[in-house]
């Protein structure tokens, strides 16, 4: 670890000229915070509590190469890129390796004062939005991935929604990996939703190499007073990649956040959630779905901070583990002193189909005010025995039924979609996964799946 | 249809069938009774082939074939039906996906084409009917949010929609108040052609008010120890069943 904290530094001393001179002067203080902090803290490892399963070690046995502005390719990746969740009316916007696509198409007929841009235009274009909400939320965690992504992330998607607008599309955002070699990345996010708006976002990740590709994305969502928020994350990744996922999201009175990830596929995933509820009477959903098989590694981990009274926030993380698979979720609700009439509920249910498959739950409740409704659960178990039967009995088969059984474990999550044609690609793709006859890309030329 | 001969079952080491012989021809209909423990559930466990149980001795003909080889899907496809005592509850899959699924399954089975959309909801909303249950029926979650006369009557409305050769109905009537066993018998009945045969599983002679047999089976101790015309369930219902465990303990 100690090799890759180095390395990471130097790569960072290489490039601070640059990000000296080029940019954004406060994004610069920012970065060489985050360098102070990644020296103490480190890469976290399996001796760090947070990070116990994700297999950090195995994702460094690789080494990947950096490349800050990586936003050039030959073709033209509209031509040959569809995503799985394609044939919906959304507003595309694709990344290229991190980098906002030159190509990408303009989108029409935007609400006034509606910005979507790339991060990096964004931070010297418009610094005065930029600079009121970039780092603030991400820069009270001391998390290592997080501050190498300080350090190093240049480029992403900026959304900037002004107050009374709602936009008539989804967004939909489209990580793109490519090209030859192991890389690792390191995007950076930043929605910033005015008061009484609304905003629904899509993300697909989509790896087209054949390359083990380390990815650590940080994205802040900042929701305004009485608006909405909406966020579909499809992670859909070969087995050879590594995923470490940061979401902060600061939430205002009155507003509401549904989040939803559904991993379908992937080597090692990690999902930190951070949810801020700072202004009375805001209402924040996390949901979770993995589908894990192989030795594939899904580890999520939310923390909730209730800091004013009247909240609420509800959790459901579910899980479907086969072979020799691993799931994580780690739950951690504060409920501050002045919080009081909080609801928290928080649900962790898995299914293993194999004695292989290892389950790790941990819920942790800080509770600091009296007048508060908190649970949280957890289950892991195999499919039902009756219920299989009772579907045999009618003729079903064997497998069929378990089938049956198993998506019917995960539409509980899918019905907290609620834009129609998206949850039922999502109903499709989990379909086939677990029939194992996931496409996997089948625009994708690599066949990185198989 | 349905030929048992010295049947003998056990579960987790406990001996539960001793020895059953029975014969149910096409188009009879035979109960099944016998006070509690005596092995009436167990029975009809094993014709559907759940794998909890061993069968240790006997065989099991339907329509002349020894059933022992099949499993429990494969019985099911080949026209035996289970209706459960206590219908299983399975959230998130709906009856129209449970039904179809299994419908064609089953056609399949026989090498039938799946029957269309159309077609099924059709055919769905005729079985429905037979058994009174609500238009909402196809979207509600497997027996989830059923009332305990709700789920008998599903059981029935499945029969209907599986036509199966050989309906066991493991004690449909409990939990039922009168008019609900009026409706789910009616269904029964209705379903009832010469070619196929009903097993009635039951403890009370009430259910055969209305689904009347043709032979009356006394199961007690994992053997069936009398049969005899409707006439015995009348005497069970006014004597009981201790004459009968006295005659044989004695």
């Amino acid at each position: 670890m100690k090799k890759v904290l180095k390395k990471y530094i130097n790569i960072y001393q290489d490039l601070s000229d640059d990000f000296a001179k080029n940019g954004n002067q406060k994004v610069f203080e920012y970065r060489n915070e985050a360098l102070k902090k990644f020296k103490q803290n480190g890469i976290p490892d399996k001796n760090d509590e947070n990070y116990k399963y994700t297999g950090i070690e195995k994702i460094f046995e690789n080494d990947y190469e950096y490349f800050p502005d990586a936003k050039q390719s030959f073709v033209d990746i509209n031509e040959y890129f569809k995503c799985e969740i394609g044939d919906m009316d959304t507003h595309v916007v694709l990344l290229s390796n991190g980098s906002y696509y030159e190509k990408n198409k303009p989108i029409e007929d935007l609400p006034e004062g509606v910005i979507i841009c790339g991060l990096n235009e964004a931070m010297n274009k418009y610094p005065e939005i930029f600079d009121k909400y970039y780092n603030q939320h991400a820069s009270e965690i001391n998390d290592g991935f997080v501050s190498l992504n300080t350090m190093l992330a240049n480029d992403g998607l900026f959304i900037f929604i002004p107050e009374n607008t709602k936009l008539n599309k989804t967004i939909q955002l489209i990580n793109l990996t490519h090209g030859f070699g192991n890389k690792s990345l390191f995007k950076r996010n930043l929605f910033i939703i005015e008061e009484n708006s609304e905003l629904s976002l899509i993300v697909c990740d989509h790896t087209l190499n054949n390359s083990n590709n380390f990815v650590v994305d940080v994205t802040e969502s900042h929701i305004g007073k009485k608006s909405v928020f909406k966020y579909y994350a499809l992670q859909n990744e070969p087995k050879k990649s590594s995923v470490i996922n940061n979401h902060f999201i600061t939430l205002e009175e009155y507003s509401k956040v549904n989040s939803l990830i559904l991993s379908l596929h992937g080597g090692i995933i990690r999902n930190n959630i951070y949810a801020k509820l700072s202004g009375e009477y805001s209402h924040v959903k996390l949901y979770g779905l993995g589908l894990a098989d192989n030795n594939q590694i899904f580890d999520n981990y939310t923390f909730i901070d209730h800091k004013v009274p009247n909240c609420k926030s509800n959790e459901l993380y579910k899980n479907i583990l086969d072979d020799s698979a691993l799931t994580a979720f780690a739950g951690r609700i504060i409920v501050r002193p002045d919080a009081q009439k909080t609801e928290a509920f928080q649900t962790n249910n898995n299914i293993s189909l194999t004695s292989g498959a290892k389950v790790r739950t941990k819920p942790q409740l800080e509770i600091y005010a009296d007048d508060v409704k908190c649970s949280h659960g957890a289950t892991i178990g195999q499919l039902d025995k009756d219920a299989l039967f009772y579907l045999r009995s009618r003729g079903i088969n064997a497998k069929e039924a378990r089938l049956m059984l198993m998506f019917a474990f995960a539409n509980d999550i899918l019905l907290e979609i609620d834009v129609e044609p998206l949850r039922n690609r999502m109903s499709d793709l989990i379909n086939s996964r677990l029939r194992g006859e996931l496409p996997g890309c089948s625009h994708c030329l690599q066949g990185c799946h198989k | 249809m349905l030929v048992i001969k010295n049947l003998h079952a056990e579960i987790n080491g406990k001996k539960i069938l001793k020895g059953i012989n029975l014969e149910i021809k096409a188009g009879e209909i035979h109960a099944i009774m016998g006070p509690n423990g005596s092995g009436k559930s167990t029975l009809s466990a094993v014709l559907a082939g759940k794998e909890d149980f061993t069968v240790t001795e006997g065989e099991i003909y339907y329509m002349g074939k020894d059933i022992s080889d099949l499993n429990v899907e494969e019985r099911a496809n080949e026209g035996i039906f289970l209706s459960f005592q206590y219908p299983v509850e399975i959230p998130g899959v709906s009856m129209i996906n449970f039904m179809k699924t299994a419908v064609n399954s089953q056609r399949k089975y026989k090498d039938l084409p799946p029957m269309s959309s159309a077609e099924f909801l059709k055919y769905m909303r005729e079985m429905q009917d037979l058994v009174g249950l609500k238009s909402d029926l196809a979207s509600r979650s497997v027996n989830v949010g059923f009332s305990g006369g709700e789920k008998k009557r599903n059981e029935i409305f499945q029969m209907a929609m599986l036509k199966p050769k050989l309906a066991i109905l493991d004690e449909t009537d409990s939990g039922l108040d009168i008019d609900a066993l009026r409706i789910v018998a009616n269904g029964v009945n209705k379903l009832k052609t010469p070619e196929n045969s009903v097993i009635v599983i039951t403890h009370y002679q009430r259910l055969l008010d209305f689904i009347v047999p043709d032979i009356v089976h006394v199961l007690y101790d994992g053997r069936i120890v009398k049969t005899a015309g409707k006439e015995l369930a009348l005497e069970l219902e006014a004597k009981g069943y201790n004459w009968i465990k006295e005659e044989i303990d004695n």
